[in-house]
């Protein structure tokens, strides 16, 4: 087995608000070993990005986190505040979903590249920094890199700040990068850049990523296992080609159901597959599974909590129709 | 065909120096959604907010609803504002960061003195229609997860009630049972209200379902436009064919064989001699190093400018 990198043990997110507390995550395990690249999928609001900002320390000074365990690379307490600042930008580094926060519009591009090299690579003459950081733009596809290196970010369009992110994620050669939709501001042929950079990275690197999307096809192209998640907690894991195309949990299955086929049915008249039903609010849970509201094979069990099941090819899903009764 | 709603003639938008936007002609109609696709930093923000006037236009003219834009704005300060409304490509960056979801979501109904408890409550139906309920109006966009706010976004615009939307990315960040939630409301919208989108998307699978039309852009031009099913099926501009190569699938297998694009996306600063997409594209000739190929219509109906387009498919661009 791979020695681990990351290991997790009953996550648990909350923060208190006027109508009681809310409960972002519950219960996550989490496994990420050395050099393999682990993809989180699921609803939106289910607490994916949440789990992502938990591991960089970047949470809301009012969320309550408690963990049973957080080690990462023999480092114990890896979700605490001092060790998870310390972890940031040096062992493990991210390109968020919005590519303007990670960028300060008052500084240039190349200013941004360089800083983020100091942590990591604190002796580097200025001028040392500046020529890699331009050299990492020129293989993110960015054209003109010498003159953009002096721009501003508005002075950027979406994607090429998506790949300014990347770049500089990159540069800090992290042990974990973590990926919150990097592709999503990015045309197919640049995302399919994006993809092989990655793929570079961690055979070079031997990074290991964590890659939080909505886009089953990225996960299926740059993935070795997939998490599923719903309302804050796993539902579904295991690897990617068992669980993309057998997926066992109804949330997955519905989920999945809802991918639209390229090019199928161009002039279909008939309404987009959604899943009915809304996901339950985070301060008022259901106390059994937290999908059986919309589930269609919801039964009289549903209303207790769901085991863990696990099956071969090291899948596991939390649902009463994996036992037996 | 009745006369579009949305008509934009030989638009340009430059930067200084940089022109981002050279002679894009659009023409949209009443009830139809129109998708613009193509790399990234080929102008379509630009043209989406040429279009909605946040951006002035350096050439070319528009008109809406058969009344020329410059002209009547000169008159009626909210001439396009209450036609035209922009669905910002970056959600958590349009709202603002001190007001709540509720203060939003009554902003623009306050702007135009209609808020009531009678719009009040269609507004708060049409967020419950998105799958927020009401514990979300208390929240402040920061509180929000990225597929809510842009959830929230799409709730403002449409309480502005346009009639023609300019959607930049706005299902980009939301899951596949949302995305489709927002698109079969959006569809409904259109469909009963008769509105008309201009649907800007890199989601090649979600333009090919919800356009009738699209346009292929590439360095501020457009290259390729018609039906979205024609050229989805049977690409003419090898630009938009190495677009389509590249959609990633579920199925690796599945995926259509990948043309690499060598070389980079040029600067709009400095962009290249005769055709802009020679230098990267595999079918290049010497001509196309020279000479500008314009827009031209062929016997399908679609419009392609390229000198040598690709007829009847795939069979050239393997080699
Ligand atoms: N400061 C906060 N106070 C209360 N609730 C919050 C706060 N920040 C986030 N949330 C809630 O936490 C939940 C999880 O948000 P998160 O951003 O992790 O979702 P996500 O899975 O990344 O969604 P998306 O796919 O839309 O990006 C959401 O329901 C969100 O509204
Ligand atoms: N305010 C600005 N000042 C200077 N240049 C700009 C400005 N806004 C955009 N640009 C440039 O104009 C070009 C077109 O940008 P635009 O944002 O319209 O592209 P886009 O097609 O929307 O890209 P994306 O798909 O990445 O969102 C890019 O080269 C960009 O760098
Ligand atoms: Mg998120
Ligand atoms: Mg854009």
């Amino acid at each position: 087995m791979t020695p681990s990198l990351l290991s997790i043990r009953n996550l648990d997110v909350s923060y208190p608000t006027s109508r009681g507390h809310a409960r972002i995550l519950i219960g996550v395990d989490l496994d990420i070993a050395r050099g393999t690249s682990v993809g989180l999928v699921g609803e939106s609001g289910s607490g994916k990005s949440t789990l992502a900002l938990a591991l960089l320390g970047l949470l809301p000074e009012n969320a309550e986190i408690d963990a049973q365990d957080a080690m990462f690379d023999s480092c114990p307490d890896a979700l605490s505040p001092a060790t998870a600042q310390r972890l940031r930008g040096s062992d493990i580094a991210m390109i968020f979903q919005d590519p303007m926060t990670a960028l300060n519009p008052l500084f240039t591009i190349g200013t941004h590249l360089v800083d983020i090299q100091r942590r990591k690579f604190p002796h580097a003459s200025q001028a040392d920094l500046w020529a890699r950081g331009e050299r990492m733009l020129v293989r993110v596809g960015v054209s003109d890199a010498g003159n953009r290196m002096r721009r501003y970010p508005h002075e950027f369009s979406g994607g090429m700040r998506q790949r300014v992110v990347i770049a500089m994620a990159l540069l800090v050669e992290p042990k974990l990068l973590i990926a919150d939709e990097p592709t999503t501001a990015l045309d197919a042929t640049i995302e399919a850049q994006v993809v092989d950079i990655l793929r570079d990275l961690r055979s070079e690197l031997s990074a290991a990523l964590l890659v939080v999307s909505h886009s089953f096809g990225l996960i299926a192209e740059l993935c070795d296992t997939v998490i599923v998640m719903y309302a804050g907690t796993i539902v579904e894991t295991g690897p990617v080609n068992v669980v993309l195309h057998d997926p066992r949990h109804p949330y997955a299955q519905a989920l999945l159901a809802c991918e639209i086929e390229p090019l199928s049915s161009i002039e279909a008249a008939e309404p987009l597959v959604t899943i009915p039903g809304t996901v339950p609010d985070p301060a008022n849970r259901p106390v059994g599974c937290v999908f059986a509201a919309r589930c269609p094979a919801r039964h009289d069990r549903c209303i207790e909590p769901p085991p863990l099941v696990s099956q071969g090819q090291g899948r596991s899903f939390s649902c009463w129709l994996g036992v037996s009764l | 065909m009745t006369a579009p709603v949305l008509s934009l003639k030989d638009a340009c938008v430059r930067y200084g120096d940089l022109t981002a936007v050279e002679g894009v002609s659009i023409d949209l109609h009443g009830g139809e959604t129109l998708g613009l696709v193509g790399e990234s930093g080929c102008g379509k923000s630009s043209v989406a907010r040429a279009i909605s006037g946040l951006n002035p236009l350096s050439s070319g003219t528009m008109m809406v609803q058969q009344e020329d834009v410059a002209v009547k704005l000169r008159t009626d300060r909210r001439f396009l504002a209450d036609r035209v409304q922009l669905l910002f490509q970056d959600p958590v960056a349009s709202l603002s960061p001190r007001l709540t979801v509720g203060a939003l979501l009554a902003e623009p109904l306050k702007i135009r003195k209609i808020f009531n408890a009678d719009t009040w409550a269609a507004a708060i139906a049409l967020l419950q229609d998105m799958g927020l309920g009401e514990q979300f109006l208390s929240r402040y966009p920061h509180q929000l997860s990225g597929g809510q706010a842009r959830r929230v976004a799409l709730a403002r615009v449409l309480t502005a009630k346009p009639r023609i939307i300019v959607a930049d990315e706005p299902t980009a960040g939301l899951d596949v049972s949302i995305q489709g939630d927002m698109l079969n409301l959006l569809r409904a919208l259109r469909d009963r209200l008769g509105l008309s989108y201009l649907f800007i998307s890199h989601n090649l699978n979600v333009v090919g379902r919800v356009t009738e039309r699209v346009a292929i852009m590439y360095l501020g031009q457009i290259v390729e436009t018609g039906k979205t099913g024609l050229l989805f099926r049977d690409p003419a501009h090898p630009y938009t064919k190495a677009l389509l190569s590249s959609n990633l699938t579920i199925d690796p297998q599945r995926r259509r064989e990948r043309v690499i694009l060598k070389g980079e996306l040029p600067s709009p600063r400095n962009p290249p001699s005769g055709c802009r997409f020679h230098q990267r594209c595999p079918l290049a000739r010497d001509i196309c190093a020279v000479r500008q190929p314009r827009l031209e219509t062929q016997a399908d109906g679609r419009m392609v400018a390229c000198h040598f387009p690709l007829s009847g498919g795939s069979e050239a661009m393997a080699g």
